[in-house]
């Protein structure tokens, strides 16, 4: 099985760039190859010019990965300074603890500690070779709702100084929170890269439903801003830029009742390019949109 | 960012670091588990069923105690480099050895700390043992105390590599749940517990090619004063080498597995 395929990215100093994908998209296969946990069967990876492997030695690259365990039998800050302590020229401890949000918990044992906080203990390991990209996989899996906001505070203040964070999630949410640039793989491609607007924007318009024996298809699709109209039996879809005109157009010039309007959110987006086009509908929609609005 | 300002290059020695190994001892040192088997259990041994021999002497006049006492110390010390050894499996179970591959750190650094943190318990156990004996009454001429508890405490170095065989073939978090029982049987055949005199004819022979037997033998010459046998040094050789080549190819294997 193919899990990544000619995936290439250029990522900006500086950008905050979410890795959306659906599980089994190629995202943490790519993630470990960029980090030099695994080894692509063909081709080659090179991160600043250099091997994975040397990036991550000469402290370039750190991530905070899903699986990468802790000693439970440590304490937070001891096991920040064994890892600071195989680093050549590392930030202070005190330092990456405070930046990462868990200076009053140092004392703890890392196997009391929340997923969260162990999450948090991660990043400030991550922290201390100051790299220039962060790479962070799926970090606020498994977190509870404060867990994951006292994570993502601590990874943006830490990006706002202006580093380069790289991260995988299959949250909408996140990326739409958290990143700068979304890109969207499926399959082992990317299918969408984008500013997070931009990306939002395949998504702008709403789809109006209505109940209409004999819809007039031609009228409908003259109306300003509409995409596109299909009729199924006797409901009419009609997808639309200004969903008012065709909702005010259906209620005082024809019969329909029912009148249902949804709005397309990130999440039909995701959906639409994350799901087998041959499977699902709307992909076809939205991938034509892609191509004109995007790169 | 600050791209410009951060010194980038790889740490000495691998990563290796003396405050790291440190830490490790520390580690360990607050481990009840650990302690318990390692510096009260054999000393404990002692005090129960060596004691009792207090006032018998083996064929050369020296004290039966003594003859307890360091086969009790190679118990102490083995059963500490066989745990420290195996902590790399416990390690790699949590999962944090593929943490570490985030960091510079080399994996021929990383296992160099575990040995040495080994090699220190089993120095503590050899010598809490000692004096434990040395208190109760065991007296034997200086260079015993010296040679006897180098032959110990080095020979157990051979568990060291055990534990790492052992820890890279059945990475499990509780590796030395197992470990502790297999130890106890080498330790039996190994003539730690009772003098193999007393077993009979098969076992004994068949003890003479167990892992323990030879730094057992190696340990109590110097007590019992009729120098070093060459099978028990062949056997300290050839099981040294066993488990020393098991772990060196079991550790490549794992290093290579990317």
């Amino acid at each position: 099985m193919t899990a990544v395929d000619g995936l290439s990215l250029r990522v900006e100093p500086g950008e905050v760039v979410a890795f959306l994908g659906p599980n089994g998209a190629g995202k943490t296969t790519t993630l470990d190859m960029l980090l030099g946990l695994a080894r692509p069967t063909a081709g080659s990876v090179r991160i600043f010019g250099q091997e994975p492997a040397d990036a991550v030695a000469l402290g370039r690259v750190a991530a905070v990965l899903q699986t990468g365990g802790l000693l439970k039998d440590m304490t937070v800050a001891e096991t920040v300074q064994m890892t600071a302590n195989v680093y050549p020229n590392p930030r202070p401890v005190s330092e990456v603890l405070e930046r990462a949000g868990i200076a009053d918990i140092a004392g703890r044992r890392v196997g009391k500690c929340s997923g969260g906080q162990q999450q948090r203990l991660r990043f400030a390991m991550a922290l201390l070779p100051d790299p220039d990209l962060m790479v962070l996989d799926e970090p606020t899996t498994g977190m509870d709702v404060e867990g994951r906001r006292d994570f993502w505070t601590a990874i943006r203040r830490d990006a706002r100084a202006g580093r380069t964070v790289l991260f995988a999630t299959h949250y909408l949410e996140e990326a739409d929170a958290y990143a700068d640039r979304i890109v969207l793989i499926r399959q082992g491609r990317v299918v969408a890269d984008g500013t997070t607007a931009q990306v939002k924007n395949l998504a702008s318009g709403r789809l109006v439903r209505a109940t209409l024996p004999g819809a007039d298809q031609v009228a409908l699709a003259g109306l300003p801003g509409v995409d596109s109209v299909e009729v199924r039996g006797d409901t009419v879809l009609v997808q639309a830029g200004d969903s008012d005109v065709v909702a005010r157009y259906l209620l005082t010039q024809t019969p329909a009742r029912d009148v249902e309007i949804t709005a397309r959110n990130l999440e039909d987006v995701f959906l639409a390019l994350t799901t087998d086009a041959r499977t699902a509908e709307p992909a076809a929609v939205a991938t034509n949109h892609l191509e004109g609005s995007i790169r | 960012m600050t791209t410009t300002t951060v010194d980038r290059r790889r740490p000495a020695f691998g990563g290796f670091t003396l405050a790291n190994l440190t830490l490790e001892i520390r580690r360990v040192l607050r481990n009840r588990r650990t302690l318990f088997f390692i510096l009260i259990m054999p000393p404990a041994f002692f005090l129960l069923f060596g004691l009792s021999n207090r006032g018998q002497t083996l064929d050369n006049g020296a004290q039966v105690t003594a003859y307890i006492m360091i086969s009790l110390a190679v118990y102490g010390a083995m059963v500490a480099t066989t745990s420290g050894g195996a902590m790399v499996a416990v390690e790699r179970a949590q999962g944090w050895s593929r943490q570490l591959r985030l960091t510079p750190l080399r994996p021929a650094a990383y296992v160099a700390t575990k040995v040495l943190t080994a090699m220190v318990l089993g120095l503590l156990a050899v010598l809490v043992e000692f004096v434990v004996g040395a208190v109760t009454g065991v007296r034997v001429p200086a260079h015993v105390w010296l040679f006897s508890g180098l032959a110990a405490w080095l020979g157990s170095l051979v568990f060291a590599a055990f534990g790492l065989f052992v820890g890279y073939l059945a990475p499990a978090e509780n590796v030395m749940q197992f470990l502790g029982p297999i130890l106890a049987i080498l330790a039996m055949l190994g003539g730690l517990f009772v003098p193999l005199e007393v077993l009979p004819e098969v076992m004994r022979q068949i003890a003479r090619f167990t892992p323990v037997y030879g730094v057992g033998e190696l340990a109590r010459a110097p007590l019992a004063g009729d120098g070093v046998s060459g099978g028990a040094l062949l056997n300290l050789v050839l099981w040294s080498t066993a488990f020393g080549f098991g772990a060196g190819r079991l550790f490549r294997r794992d290093t290579a597995r990317v």
